[in-house]
């Protein structure tokens, strides 16, 4: 079997060592590579389907499943501290055996049934604490699911926590929230990445099967890149954003991750399409994206033939890790073996994403953030008059970051700098957005690192937050454009006791998520030298 | 939920704080320092007396003028609040109309009520506008407790209708005239929730009923003159909310709010003096009150040359003392940091959308007056006819039958409104039909019944309802008009009382009356009284 990324001879070495990580049979340069699709090495399962097989066929009850997610969940927590909230093992036994009996009854229990799904904490969960990872919204309980919550739940998942995160979304680390840090289960030392870490870290631990995270700017792209998991940013629109905690409502999307592309659009499935109560929420049709899903056996030689790759230049230039770029380019020369055309596009526009991103996420979380303001939940000070009501609850409640971001926003709406700044800014939105629909004219899909660098050391960045911004570039731009990303992890870096995964960010034209899934997919059950499964992860996953 | 989520605002005595009120805009606060209160008062003590009384136009001193805008914001009246489900309705129990939307509770979203860009594209269209085909909504950002998000959605630099006008006709008794007043703009908007204060001053509690409650602002160009123009305006605007259906237009439950900015200059020049903006304005005569009473204020200063003591504030109309007073000294402007609503798409109207909602508009005010004008009736009967739509359309269901304009409005003016007025009745409410009112009016005519029989069968349509034709069969009220039955009942009189005959024929002829009433009194009162009068007197002069 034949090698996907160039570097493999550094993390060959640790193959032994940890069986769980990847696996590799042959080195070869890439000049001589040819896919061999007969390959025995198995392809990354689906854990989603796994779980219901167990469960239609009878092998498992959702109750055991549910307490042996369980018990792994709490194995990695102390160490990981993915999740702000877990409810009582009573309640999710309580779901399970629900879902049990509608099984006894014939019934279909729904394609997520016995499904352990984490939640992002900026996303609204009636019955646990929402908290956005901050102090002014702690012990905060919201009177309703999120939409996305919701559908999770009406098609038998069970929401097992909600996960830690950079507070109301502000970072890249979870340093910024105000309650814990959590912990890359590849390498503890590290940082998950963010804003979305908790959620990240808790698939890749197989804490639980799926989480929802939120990108405004890549909180959910970046993660899964440091934590070696699928995570699919969807289109503007693609679902509905009613009852996550707006941190810049025109970039802001609910995400998924998955250890698996197929879980990850199982879980797309499940959340997309339209909601009455997002008015931002698309009417497009949300297509069956398994039915995209070929199995590696049924693959043809060239499964990807005629496909137009466009690997973007500026992403893989000056300020990239080296160890980055290469495996980005084993991942083109995995899909010119694939089939597809890979050609260099370049987007002269690209780093004019970065300032114009920052400005409009920081404006429109100015705003956004006003409604905390201690008066009708949350965190509230005593004060003798109003401004020292406001300021003191807000002083106290918001992070430094938040707080930073807050200013920055004030100042770029402010009378006499809005033409210079947002506006500016939204002028800038749109020429990323016009030449992102070039590009996507001339390429299918566009790809691209989902972060310079692979997940680096807690603390390293945090008091350089320019240089913790400048970590947004591969992802920001998508989000200005409202396109939809999956990231997936396709090769590593040198790093950690088992070497550091790196992420390959594929972009797709608006409301194409099915292709870049499909894509993914074969992508991913080609890939053969990886399993992308950390250290922590010491048992095997059976169910 | 609430009960659970609301607290009260354990913020010490908010009323020795003013700066806190510092960035309200839309709200009226009965609250204003002492100290503050205290500096105005030495400022009306000199000028109350001349100015406190001020129906008249020439109170206004010749050598100054006065230049007046207003604000205004309607309650629009949708059965859902502008962008959640809630209903909204006046005066029920705090926050018991509310969800986490219209709460501004963390990840929740406005969805518009279509109805509300219905409703502005209506008054749009009313007001002479020209309307923003894509227009959007904008975020005003403020902190105020009675404000959840911390911003009111609104529309800033593009809103939904501009550059219109609306026509008044000023009553006769306040000198008449037509005036055409501008629409500077006509945007949509969110209300805010209301403050409860405690009496001791202690704390504050927030009531959100009324947030996210849909408003048009109407913004006026400057272009009133006077107390009176100004309250004419205002009471055309409500007119026409009326008629539209957008709005109930009550200033008493604040469906219709005024706020005026007043400021004055010597005739003659051009620049315009310092604006002053009154607040507090519950009734039409409230702004006409609060305007004059203010340009008497900044006449006085001005030529007593103190006009350095007109300064940019908000004032409040004081009821009671019939003043206005200092609430707030506005200190620079104040940014609200506007930008586009990201949460809501772009306003999109269709010229197919709008030629729809323009083919279904009523007949405005200003189009019946002048119809009305045309059939002759007089610019009080006018006035009157069309100042409320319900009567406006009796009458003009009455005058489909076929009735005489003038006697219609005459009916409708004399004995139908002091009915409605005595009973509390609304025209809506009366039994009485305009198909019943048409025919008594032909009965007379046509000499069926007398007017007198007509008023009594009006009373009975009024209150208990039925037709003409049943009640004068029912009550045998056919008028007498067969000159031999009169004549008869003439004989008899005449014959009943020799002695007064005796009387007229002697000169005594003011007895005619008499005879006349007791032949009207015999006949029950059914006999015409034309032709009774003409057989009485032949009669009573051919023996002579
Ligand atoms: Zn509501």
């Amino acid at each position: 079997m034949l090698l996907s990324t160039l570097q493999t001879p550094r993390s060959l070495s640790r193959l032994t060592r940890h069986p769980h990580s990847f696996t590799s049979r042959a080195s070869l340069t890439h000049q001589t590579q040819t896919l061999t699709p007969s390959s025995p090495s198995p392809p990354p399962q689906s854990e989603i389907l796994s779980i219901r097989h167990a469960l239609l066929s009878r092998r498992a009850s959702a109750a055991d499943l549910v307490l042996s997610q369980l018990a792994r969940l709490r194995l990695a927590e102390p160490r990981l501290r993915s999740f702000l909230h877990l409810p009582d093992d009573d309640a999710l036994l309580a779901h399970a055996r629900r879902l049990d009996a509608r099984i006894a009854a014939g019934e279909d229990p729904g394609p997520l049934a016995g499904v352990l799904v984490g939640v992002k904490d900026n996303i609204c969960t009636a019955d646990m604490p929402s908290t956005a990872g901050s102090r002014i919204l702690e012990g905060y309980r919201a009177p309703f699911d999120a939409t996305a919550v919701k559908r999770v739940r009406e098609l038998g998942g069970i929401v097992v926590g909600k996960t830690n995160m950079d507070e109301f979304g502000m970072g890249s680390t979870t340093e910024a929230s105000a309650f814990q840090v959590t912990a890359n289960p590849w390498d503890e030392s590290r940082v998950p990445g963010g804003s979305s870490g908790g959620s990240a870290a808790a698939v890749s631990a197989r804490q639980c099967v799926v989480s929802l995270g939120s990108d405004t700017g890549g909180s959910v792209r970046q993660p899964a890149s440091f934590c070696g998991v699928v995570g699919l940013k969807p289109t503007y629109g693609r679902v509905s954003r009613f009852g996550l905690m707006a941190y810049a409502s025109s970039l802001d999307a609910i995400g998924c991750f998955g250890s698996s592309v197929a879980d990850t659009g199982t879980l797309l499935h499940a959340i997309a399409g339209h909601d009455r109560f997002d008015a931002t929420s698309s009417k497009q049709d949300v297509p069956d994206f398994q039915s995209h899903f070929v199995a590696v056996s049924s693959l043809e030689s060239k499964p990807l033939k005629g496909l137009r790759v466009g690997l973007i230049r500026e992403t893989i230039d000056d300020g990239v890790d080296a160890g980055v770029i290469s495996a980005i380019r084993a991942a083109a020369l995995h899909f010119e073996e694939l089939g597809c055309s890979v050609n260099e596009v370049s987007l002269p526009s690209f780093s004019l994403g970065l300032p114009a991103y920052y400005i409009l996420a920081v404006s429109e979380s100015s705003s956004n953030l006003s409604r905390y303001d201690g008066i009708r939940y949350g965190n509230q000070v005593y004060a003798d008059e109003l401004d020292s009501l406001y300021g003191g609850s807000r002083a106290q409640g918001f992070g430094s970051e938040v707080k930073m971001r807050i200013l920055m926003g004030t100042y770029a709406l402010s009378a006499g700098y809005y033409d210079a700044y947002y506006k500016r800014a939204q002028q800038v939105r749109t020429i990323i957005r016009n030449s992102f629909k070039e590009a996507l004219s001339q390429n299918d899909i566009l790809i691209s690192p989902a972060a310079p660098s692979a997940a680096y050391k807690i603390g390293e960045k945090k008091n350089d937050p320019l240089a913790m911004y400048a970590g947004d570039i591969m992802t920001v731009n998508v989000n200005l454009a409202g396109l939809p990303a999956l990231v997936l992890p396709c090769g590593f870096v040198e790093g950690g006791p088992s070497g550091l995964p790196v992420g390959l960010q594929m972009i797709g034209a608006a409301f194409n998520e099915g292709e870049l899934l499909r894509v993914g997919h074969i992508f991913e059950q080609t890939l053969e030298n990886c399993k992308f499964v950390p250290p922590i992860v010491v048992d095997d996953i059976a169910y | 939920m609430a009960s659970t989520i609301f607290r009260s605002l354990q913020v010490h005595p908010f009323l020795l704080y003013p700066t806190t009120f510092l960035r309200r805009r839309n709200e009226v606060f009965h609250l204003a320092s002492k100290a503050t209160q205290s500096q105005t008062d030495t400022q009306q003590t000199k000028v109350t007396t001349s100015s406190t009384q001020s129906k008249k136009l020439d109170k206004i001193p010749k050598d100054y003028e006065a230049i007046i805008g207003i604000e205004t914001h309607v309650q629009l009246s949708t059965l859902t609040k502008a962008f959640c489900g809630c209903p909204y309705s006046y005066g029920s129990p705090p926050n018991s109309s509310i969800c986490p939307i219209c709460m501004g509770l963390p990840g929740a979203l406005p969805v518009l009520n279509s109805k509300i860009i219905d409703f502005a594209v209506k008054l749009g269209l009313a007001l002479n506008c020209n309307l923003a085909f894509n227009s959007k909504f904008d975020r005003k950002q403020y902190f105020y407790p009675d404000l959840p998000k911390g911003y009111q959605i609104s529309q800033f630099d593009v809103p939904i209708a501009t550059a219109g006008f609306l026509d008044v006709d000023i009553p006769v008794e306040f000198g008449g005239g037509h005036k055409r007043f501008g629409i500077t703009r006509v945007h949509m908007e969110e209300d805010a929730g209301k403050l409860l204060h405690a009496e001791n001053g202690n704390y504050s509690q927030v009531d959100l009923n009324r947030a996210g409650v849909p408003l048009l602002e109407i913004v006026s160009e400057p272009d009133m003159r006077n107390g009176i123009e100004a309250a004419e305006y205002a009471a055309e605007l409500q007119r026409l909310v009326r008629y539209l259906g957008v709005s109930n237009g009550n200033m008493q439950e604040g469906s219709l709010r005024c706020d005026v900015n007043v400021s004055i200059r010597p005739i003659g020049q051009s620049k315009f003096g310092t604006k002053v903006e009154i607040k507090n304005l519950n009734s039409f005569s409230s702004v006409s009150r609060a305007i004059d009473f203010e340009i008497s204020r900044q006449v006085q200063l001005h030529s007593q040359g103190r006009e350095d003591q007109i300064v940019q504030e908000t004032r409040l109309w004081e009821e009671g003392s019939q003043r206005t007073i200092t609430m707030r000294k506005k200190e620079g402007l104040a940014d609200y940091r506007y930008f586009p609503e990201p949460d809501l798409p772009a306003v999109i109207l269709s010229q197919e959308y709008v030629d729809g909602i323009k083919n279904s508009l009523p007949e405005l005010p200003e189009i019946k007056r002048r119809r009305y004008e045309q059939m002759g009736l007089s610019m009080q009967d006018v006035l009157f006819l069309a100042n409320d739509k319900n009567i406006a359309d009796f009458f003009d269901a009455t005058l489909a039958k076929g009735a005489d304009p003038k006697l219609v409005a005459n009916w409708i003016m004399s004995d139908i409104a002091a009915f409605m007025k005595n009973e509390k009745l609304t025209i809506n409410e009366i039994k009485l039909t305009p198909e019943e009112l048409s025919e008594l009016i032909a009965s007379i005519k046509g000499g069926t019944i007398s007017s007198k029989i007509g008023k009594e069968i009006l009373f009975e349509l009024l209150a208990k309802g039925g037709t003409v034709k049943e009640l004068i069969e029912k009550k045998d009220l056919v008028q007498i008009a067969d000159p031999v039955e009169i004549e008869k009942m003439v004989d008899k009189i005449i014959a009943d009382n020799p002695k007064q005959v005796e009387q007229y024929r002697g000169g005594k002829t003011k007895l005619q009356g008499f005879f006349a009433g007791q032949v009207m009194k015999l006949s029950k009162g059914k006999a015409n009284p034309g032709l009774l009068n003409k057989i009485l007197l032949e009669k009573l002069n051919s023996k002579s």
